[in-house]
C-alpha cells in the first residue's frame, strides 16, 4: 500500500493584521505549525499501514522553513518527505496551488490512496483537495468520519453529508479528506526525532515538473486576484458600557427587556 | 500577471533591512548582502508599493489571452438537496443571484442534479429561479463525485454560465472545486458579501490570510466565476406566488456517468439541535478559564433558552463539541439574539456570527475585536457580570 498525506504549515495565531490608515499588513512575530487538521490525516495512514504495512510519503508546499512539518511527520513515522518550493510557484492562488501539488505527485509516481485533512487553518477552504484529485484523475471523498474496511482494491468509508451519513466502497487510487477526531492523532516520538533528525526531505522545484508552462504556476497560473485587502468593518452605531459589575449586569438585563429579548 | 524582479544595484543595507522586515510573510531574506526572495512570497506587491523606491519590481507579463465575457450569461445556483429535499441555503443564493442577476441583466438558473426530482423543480421558480435545469438520472440518486461532476460539467458546456453560486455545505465543498478544477477556474470559499461589476466580475469578499483581514477577490480572466456561501449568511426572497420561468429537462450521454464509488448505504443523522437554527445562542471563548465554569454559563442558557457554542479554541480543548463551533472552520449563525462571554472576536469567528440580529459581548479589553462587531458591548470582567446578570434575570422573570 503506498500511501501520500498532503500537509501544510500555517500560521500559529491569527495575528495577522491590517493597519488601518496604510493598508499594510502587520505581522507580529507570527510562529508556525502544522495545520492541525494533517494531524488526523497522518494518523489515518499509521493506522492503515499498521494493518496493511506498505510505505507513507509525507508532501507539503511552502518556503524552506516548511521542512519543519515534514520532520514532525517524521517524528510521527512517516517514511519519506517531500518539500515543493520553488519562487516560481509565489502568489499561488488554490487553482495552482493544486496543480503544482498534482503535477509534483505524478513526479513522485503512483499512490494508491491520497490522505488530506479537511481544510487549512489558515485558507479554511477546504478546496485543494478535491481539486488535486481532479488533476489526478482519480474520484476522492470530502469529510470522512470513518474507515469502516480496507480491501486489497478499495476501501469502505462513511461521509458526512448535510443531513445524511453515506457509507461508500471506493476502488483505489483515491484522495480522501479526514474529518477531525476520526482518529486521536499520536504524539511525536522522542526515540524517532532523535532516529531521524538526519534524515533527508525530497526537495521538488518547477524545473522537476513534467508540465513547463510557466503561466499555469504561481500568479501567473492563478484565476483569482486579490483586488484590495483591508481591515473588517467596525460597526459605528454600537452602544459601550463600562463601569462596575452590578451596574453592568443591570444594563444588560435592561436592554434584553427593552428589545424584547427577554 | 508577471513577476518580481529585485533591483540589486539599488539594494543598500539599510534598505535591505527595511524590506526584509516590510514582507508579511518572510519571504525576503537577507542572504550576505543579496536581496534575495523566497518560495514563502505570496505577490502582495507590498514590498513594491511600500518599500523603498524602486528596488523592487514587479514585471508585467505578456497580456494574458482574456475570454470572450459575452458567451458567458447568467447566475446559475447548484441546488443542494437530498432526495429532492432542498436545502434552504439553496433559496438564499437564488435570493442573492436575483439581485446580481438584475444589475447586468441576466437571468438567473438553478442546476438540479438527482433521481426522482422533478417535481421538486418548481418550487425553484418561486424563489428567483428564471430556469431550472434538471438531471434525472439513475446514477445521480445518491452523491458520488464522478457522474455529479460530468452532469454539472455537461451543464456549464450547454449554457454557459457566467457566474455559479453553491452552497458551502459539505457536497458543495466537495464538487464545486472538482468543477473549477475541470474548468480552470476561480473558486472562491465561503464568500460574505457579493456583488457585480459592469463588466460582470464578480466582487467576492471573504476573511482571508487566517487573520483579522478581509479580502476582495475577482476572477477576471476565466469563465465561469464560482463562489461558495455558507448557510444563513445571504436572504432568500420571499415565495413568490406567480411563477413564469421554465423546467427544462437535461439529457446527457450515460457513459459519461459511470464511478469507481458504489454507495452502501444512506443514513439519516441523527436529529440533533444544530446552532445554525438556534433562536438564542451563548458563545464563549479563551476568556473562560476553566471548564467548570460552564455551569455559570449552562445556568444563563437555561435561563435563556439558549444553545451554547463558542470558538475554535473551545472546540480544540474539547470542552465544547466541534459541532458548537462558529467561524469559518466551524458553522455559520444567524440567531436572534447572541451574546459572546471572553471572545476577542477574530475574524475567523465573526464571519460565522455577525448576521445575528442582537450581538451583546462581554470582554475585558476594550480593544478587543468583537466589540467590532458587537451592538452592544459590556467591557468588564465577565466573572464578575455574569453572575450579576444571572440574578437580574432570575428576578426579572420572577416580576
Amino acid at each position: 500500500m503506498n500511501i501520500l498525506v498532503c500537509i501544510k504549515q500555517v500560521p500559529g495565531s491569527n495575528k495577522v493584521e491590517v493597519d488601518e490608515k496604510t493598508g499594510v499588513l502587520k505581522r507580529d512575530g507570527v510562529d508556525s505549525k502544522m495545520n492541525p487538521y494533517d494531524l488526523f490525516a497522518l494518523e489515518t495512514a499509521l493506522r492503515i499501514k499498521e494493518v496493511q504495512g506498505g510505505k507513507i510519503t509525507a508532501i507539503t508546499m511552502g518556503p524552506k522553513q516548511a521542512e519543519q512539518v515534514i520532520k514532525e511527520a517524521y517524528m510521527m513515522g512517516v517514511d519519506e518527505g517531500v518539500l515543493i518550493s520553488d519562487r516560481k510557484f509565489g502568489g499561488a492562488d488554490v487553482l495552482a496551488t493544486s496543480y503544482t501539488i498534482s503535477q509534483s505527485v505524478k513526479k513522485l509516481g503512483k499512490f494508491d490512496l491520497i490522505l488530506c485533512g479537511k481544510q487549512t487553518t489558515d485558507g479554511d477552504t477546504a478546496q485543494v483537495g478535491p481539486e488535486m484529485a481532479e488533476y489526478l484523475n482519480i474520484p476522492h471523498i470530502a469529510n470522512v468520519i470513518k474507515i469502516n474496511e480496507i480491501k486489497n482494491d478499495a476501501i469502505v468509508v462513511e461521509m458526512d453529508m448535510p443531513n445524511t451519513i453515506e457509507r461508500v466502497n471506493i476502488k483505489f487510487p483515491c484522495l480522501l479528506t479526514l474529518e477531525k477526531d476520526i482518529f486521536q492523532p499520536r504524539l511525536p516520538s522522542y526515540r524517532r526525532k532523535m532516529a531521524t533528525k538526519d534524515q533527508a526531505i525530497m526537495t521538488i522545484s518547477f524545473a522537476d515538473l513534467e508540465d513547463q508552462d510557466i503561466m499555469k504556476y504561481g500568479l501567473n497560473g492563478s484565476p483569482t486576484q486579490v483586488e484590495r485587502i483591508f481591515p473588517p468593518a467596525v460597526n459605528t452605531g454600537r452602544e459601550m458600557f463600562r463601569g462596575h459589575a452590578a451596574d453592568l449586569a443591570g444594563t444588560f438585563s435592561d436592554k434584553l427587556i427593552e428589545l424584547k429579548l427577554l | 500577471m508577471g513577476t518580481l524582479k529585485v533591483n540589486q544595484h539599488l539594494v543598500t543595507p539599510e534598505n535591505l533591512v527595511e524590506l526584509v522586515k516590510i514582507c508579511p510573510f518572510n519571504a525576503l531574506e537577507d542572504n550576505g548582502g543579496k536581496l534575495e526572495i523566497n518560495a514563502g512570497c505570496k505577490m502582495c506587491k507590498i514590498c513594491v508599493k511600500r518599500g523603498p523606491a524602486g528596488v523592487m519590481e514587479f514585471v508585467e507579463d505578456e497580456v494574458k489571452k482574456s475570454i470572450d465575457k459575452d458567451l458567458w450569461k447568467g447566475i446559475a445556483v447548484y441546488v443542494d438537496h437530498v432526495d429532492g429535499v432542498i436545502h434552504p441555503v439553496t433559496l438564499e443564493l437564488l435570493g442573492k443571484a436575483k439581485e446580481l442577476a438584475e444589475k447586468v441583466d441576466y437571468p438567473v438558473y438553478a442546476l438540479f442534479l438527482g433521481h426522482g426530482i422533478a417535481g421538486e423543480a418548481e418550487e425553484l421558480l418561486h424563489y428567483g429561479a428564471d430556469k431550472v435545469f434538471v438531471y434525472d438520472k439513475e446514477e445521480l440518486k445518491d452523491f458520488r463525485i464522478e457522474p455529479y461532476t460530468a452532469a454539472f460539467e455537461d451543464f456549464i458546456n450547454k449554457i454557459k454560465p457566467s457566474s455559479i453560486l453553491v452552497g458551502a455545505t459539505t457536497v458543495g465543498r466537495s464538487l464545486a472545486p472538482r468543477i473549477a478544477a475541470r474548468f480552470r477556474t476561480g473558486l472562491t470559499a465561503d464568500c460574505t458579501v457579493l456583488d457585480i461589476k459592469e463588466n460582470t466580475d464578480l466582487i467576492q469578499i471573504r476573511p482571508a490570510f487566517g487573520g483579522n483581514i478581509m479580502a476582495q477577490i475577482k476572477t477576471p480572466n476565466t469563465r465561469p466565476q464560482m463562489a461558495t456561501v455558507r448557510y444563513k449568511v445571504m436572504n432568500a426572497i420571499p415565495r413568490n406566488e406567480e411563477v413564469n420561468g421554465e423546467i427544462i429537462i437535461c439529457e446527457m450521454e450515460a457513459s459519461k456517468l459511470r464511478s469507481n464509488i458504489e454507495v452502501l448505504s444512506v443514513r439519516l443523522k441523527e436529529k440533533e439541535e444544530s446552532i445554525s437554527d438556534a433562536e438564542t445562542i451563548i458563545a464563549i471563548g479563551r476568556g473562560v478559564k476553566s471548564e467548570k465554569d460552564l455551569v455559570m454559563v449552562r445556568e444563563l442558557a437555561d435561563l435563556l433558552g439558549a444553545q451554547i457554542a463558542g470558538t475554535r479554541p473551545m472546540v480544540e480543548s474539547g470542552w465544547l463539541d466541534a459541532k458548537k463551533q462558529i467561524g469559518l472552520s466551524g458553522r455559520t449563525v444567524k440567531p436572534r439574539l447572541i451574546i459572546t462571554l471572553g471572545v476577542s472576536g477574530a475574524v475567523q469567528f465573526a464571519a460565522g456570527m455577525n448576521g445575528s440580529d442582537y450581538i451583546f459581548a462581554v470582554n475585558n479589553d476594550e480593544k478587543a475585536s468583537i466589540f467590532n462587531v458587537a451592538h452592544y458591548g459590556i467591557v468588564g470582567d465577565l466573572y464578575e457580570v455574569l453572575p450579576e446578570l444571572i440574578e437580574r434575570i432570575k428576578l426579572a422573570k420572577e416580576a
